[in-house]
């Protein structure tokens, strides 16, 4: 399968999906006003991984900022690798903020309450 | 134009805009907007709440003022005013909105007001979870999120416009 890259811009994020490595990065910011449209191939190649031979996946996230609008997008991703872990595959995700960044802390934390796949937080003094 | 003028600068606004907005608008406001934290060397905390916020209000108004009840010209356009205070930001928006819709927009942030921090959490992830969206993406959260990054009430008011309709004013205020 491809690999899925889409440049950054004003109001969408960076995504550098690595087919090969199992590597997925969503950095930057997501405050599209309307972000189901950005996020449909994203989702759709979460779908494409599900059923691949690929049985490690870890996704990176790093954004600076993300609006409410992706926030129910996020979750969504977040659901796709639930069930990529339900087909026996090893899923999980590792969310960067910077260290005086509660906001971004709580959101996550927010994420990682309502998700069943193991969340790792990382603090950084920058992203 | 004077009088407009010294009144925008005694109130400290940093930006204000009054007119349709679009897509393209909305980025440069924000643009600008970061700029002008940059520029005044706002502390990061006070940088990410001010462009968080700003971020909901600005498509709130993006969304509503592209409804089909106020398609007429003067009733799409909104407002947005941003005031530098002592200790932090005010961001203020107006916009019309359909008599009707009064009642239950109220209601709503009259609710969300009297919420705790963590009540207002909980609510964000039931309504994060609920699968619900509107026709244009949005996912009834933009309040929730205005209310738990200000971490203050929201102050907000309506004021009759013409028979149809209301003009809605909303004002946070955002300290570090």
């Amino acid at each position: 399968m491809e690999d899925l890259i889409i440049k950054g811009e004003a109001k969408t994020p960076t995504i550098n999906f690595d087919s090969e490595s199992g590597e997925l990065l969503i950095s930057g910011r997501s405050i599209p006003e309307n972000s189901i449209e950005f996020y449909k191939p994203i989702i759709e190649w979460l779908e494409e991984i599900k059923v691949s031979n690929k049985e490690k996946i870890v996704l990176d996230i790093k954004l600076e900022y993300f609006n409410t609008s992706s926030s129910k997008c996020i979750l969504d991703v977040f659901k796709k690798l639930e069930e990529i872990r339900t087909v026996g595959k090893d899923a999980s995700i590792r969310w960067y903020f910077e260290s005086d960044d509660e906001d971004m802390e709580e959101a996550a934390q927010d994420f990682s309450a309502i998700i069943k796949v193991p969340l790792e937080l990382i603090t950084v003094e920058e992203l | 134009m004077i009088e407009v003028y010294e009144d925008l600068d005694k109130r400290n606004v940093v930006l204000s805009f009054k007119g349709n907005i679009t897509d393209e608008l909305l980025t440069s406001i924000l643009h600008v907007i970061e700029q002008k934290l940059e520029r005044y060397n706002e502390p990061k905390q006070i940088k990410r709440k001010v462009f968080n916020v700003l971020v909901e209000c600005l498509q709130n108004l993006y969304l509503h003022s592209n409804d089909e009840e106020v398609v007429e010209e003067e009733k799409s356009s909104v407002m947005v005013m941003v005031a530098k205070l002592d200790d932090g930001y005010n961001i203020l928006t107006g916009n019309v909105i359909p008599k009707e819709n009064v009642e239950t927009l109220s209601k709503r942030l009259v609710n969300i007001n009297q919420l705790s921090h963590t009540e207002l959490k909980e609510l964000y992830i039931e309504t994060l979870t609920d699968g619900k969206r509107s026709a244009k993406g949005g996912g009834g959260l933009g309040f929730l999120e205005i209310a738990r990054k200000s971490k203050r009430k929201l102050e907000f008011g309506f004021v009759p416009f013409d028979d149809k309709s209301s003009f809605f004013s909303l004002n946070v205020k955002i300290t570090q």
